[in-house]
This record gives structure tokens, C-alpha cells and sequence, in this order.
């Protein structure tokens, strides 16, 4: 092979292994998931019990399901750059 | 199907003032600030000790929710400071920024270095209120504590904080956009296909026009557009309340 064909196959295997990636790094998001499920059936048996407390359980729900999405928002952010600004592409356009 | 995110259009490019750029985001913040500015003017127009009109009733409730949220996350003692102007402006330059989006614009909010500047005020409040109440010595001090070997760990956590709140207010924008894309494209597509079946030229007419966009991305921009670029708002201004509160002390 020469080095045009042998080039464009290295970036080949970069950008579909990226796409890999980035599907596997969206399995970041199962753990947000159960944990902001947890937290929002907590919530709900917590309003059933006093109902009264509503308002305050829901902002706090609210704010602990912000917090618990850190980790998901994190894999997505990786998972965007793999796919539209990937930084592992550039080694090879010499 | 052609999906393409980008970063925001560049608009003015002034290579003499060392590379500075004018970008789309900028423009459009400028906007919200304006029609920001405006609503204010509007709603505080001849105000009335008892008020008659419904706009003045529409501001003091904008300012007591906005107290009473200071109150909940920083503690009683803030209501009067500068801080409840601060957080205001903050969630309503923060909603307005997102809302602009369905309005065509790009959202400013889904670029970083927005949010990013925002996240940096919050630190800059966060460090400036550490040291007000602990003094330069105590501020550093806390870096080594509880024992001295976990200095490279606090110092990680105490940059990781406005970089976790940017990137949870950009990620959360950007995915809405991203799904919004991949979703009117996807609609495209299916139109095109199922609209082709239909024999002759009618078929060939129709299938030119994505009829099915209609409707269902209308749905979802509710969610994405109204609720999600309110709950970001909000949370964004509660984790500041909550750090720079925390960072206060007693």
C-alpha cells in the first residue's frame, strides 16, 4: 500500500472507532438515569405522605437531579467532541 | 441526511485588536440584554406605593420570588445586599439567552464560552467571599485540609465547580439543539420516503416538501426551548446561591 491509501485507511479506523466510542461513552447516561428515578420516587412517596411540603420537595428534587446529570452531561460533552470536533483525526493529515 | 453542529458564526473579525472576534453569540446577547432592559423599564414605569396597575404587580412579584429565593439558599441575612439584583439578572439574562432560541437565533447559551463566563463570575464571588470571611491565610489554609496530602485534590475540586456548572448549563442547551436537529432531519427523510410512494407527479411534488415536520418538533420545543431553558436558569442561579452562601459562612 502507499502512504496515500495507508493514510486515509488509519483515518478510517479513527473516525469509526470514534464513532464507537462515543456510543460506548453514552453508557454514562444509564447512571443518571437510575439515580434521577430514585430520587423522583423518593420524592413522590415523600409528597404523598405531606403533601404540604410539595413546593420545597420539588425544588429540592429538582436541584438534586441538576447534580445527579453532572456525570451524564460529561459523557455527552465527550460523545459531542468525538463526533463533531475530534482532536484524534488531526494526527494524521500530514 | 445532513446534520451538521458548529460553533457560533463568526460575524466581525478585527485582526488589529489581536485576533478579536465578534461572534453571533455576542450579537445575540446584546439583544436579550436590550429586550431585558426594556421589560424592566416597562414593568417599574410610574410605580405607586398601592399599585393599580397589573405591571406593577407583575414586578414586586418578580422581586419578592427572587427574595424569597436568596432567602431559602444564602440565608436571611443576603436579602438586603446586592446579591438578589445579582441573581435576578443572572436567571433572566440566563432564561432570556435560551428562550432567544425559538425565535431562530442560536442560542447563545449553547456556547461555551457564555456560560463559561458566567461560571467565572460565580467563582470569582465564590473566592472573593472565601476570603472575606476566613481571611488569606484561612483561605489557603482550607486547601490542606482535612490532612495536607489532599491539597492537589482540593484544588482539582475547586476549579472542577464552575466548570461542572458550565458544562451542565452547555451540555443541556447543546443536547436539546442536537436532538432537535437529528429529529427534523429525521422527519425530512421519512416525509421524502413515505410521501414518494404516492404515484405521478403528485407524489414526486409532495415528497419535495417535509409535511412532517410539522406539528411533533413544535412539541418538543416546548420541552427543550420553554422548560428546560427555565429549570437550567433556575439551577444555575441556585448553585451560585448555594456556593457563594456556603463560601460566606456564618
Amino acid at each position: 500500500m502507499d502512504t496515500q491509501t495507508t493514510m486515509i485507511l488509519a483515518k478510517a479506523i479513527v473516525a469509526g472507532l470514534s464513532a464507537l466510542g462515543a456510543g460506548c461513552g453514552m453508557s454514562g447516561g444509564i447512571g443518571p438515569g437510575i439515580g434521577e428515578g430514585y430520587a423522583v420516587g423518593k420524592a413522590i412517596e415523600s409528597m404523598a405522605r405531606q403533601p404540604e411540603m410539595r413546593g420545597t420537595l420539588t425544588t429540592t428534587m429538582f436541584m438534586g437531579c441538576a447534580v445527579a446529570e453532572t456525570t451524564g452531561i460529561y459523557s455527552l460533552i465527550i460523545a459531542l467532541i468525538l463526533i463533531f470536533a475530534n482532536p484524534l483525526i488531526g494526527y494524521f493529515n500530514f | 441526511m445532513d446534520v451538521q453542529i458548529s460553533g457560533p458564526r463568526i460575524l466581525l473579525s478585527i485582526p488589529q485588536l489581536g485576533g478579536f472576534v465578534l461572534t453571533e453569540s455576542v450579537v445575540t446577547t446584546w439583544i436579550v440584554m436590550l429586550v431585558l432592559v426594556l421589560i424592566c423599564r416597562f414593568l417599574t414605569k410610574n410605580l405607586e406605593v398601592r399599585p393599580t396597575r397589573k405591571r406593577q404587580v407583575i414586578a414586586e412579584w418578580m422581586v419578592t420570588s427572587i427574595q424569597g429565593l436568596v432567602k431559602n439558599d444564602m440565608g436571611p441575612r443576603f436579602v438586603e445586599t446586592n446579591y438578589v439584583p445579582f441573581i435576578g439578572a443572572l436567571f433572566a439574562l440566563s432564561a432570556g439567552c435560551s428562550i432567544s432560541s425559538v425565535f431562530g437565533a442560536k442560542a447563545p447559551t449553547s456556547d461555551l464560552s457564555t456560560v463559561l463566563g458566567w461560571a467565572v463570575v460565580v467563582f470569582i464571588l465564590i473566592t472573593y467571599n472565601k476570603i472575606r470571611s476566613g481571611g488569606i491565610g484561612g483561605y489557603l489554609k482550607s486547601f490542606t485540609e482535612p490532612v495536607f496530602v489532599m491539597t492537589p485534590m482540593n484544588l482539582i475540586s475547586e476549579v472542577a465547580t464552575p466548570l461542572s456548572m458550565t458544562f451542565r448549563h452547555f451540555g443541556n442547551i447543546v443536547s436539546g439543539t442536537v436532538i432537535t436537529a437529528l429529529i427534523y432531519g429525521g422527519l425530512a427523510a421519512l416525509s421524502h420516503g413515505v410521501l414518494g410512494l404516492i404515484p405521478g407527479a403528485v407524489g414526486g411534488f409532495l415528497s419535495q416538501i417535509p409535511l412532517f415536520q410539522f406539528g411533533l418538533p413544535a412539541v418538543l420545543s416546548l420541552y427543550f426551548d420553554f422548560f428546560s431553558s427555565f429549570m437550567q436558569a433556575f439551577i444555575f442561579c441556585t448553585l451560585t446561591m448555594v456556593y457563594v452562601g456556603g463560601a460566606a459562612g456564618d
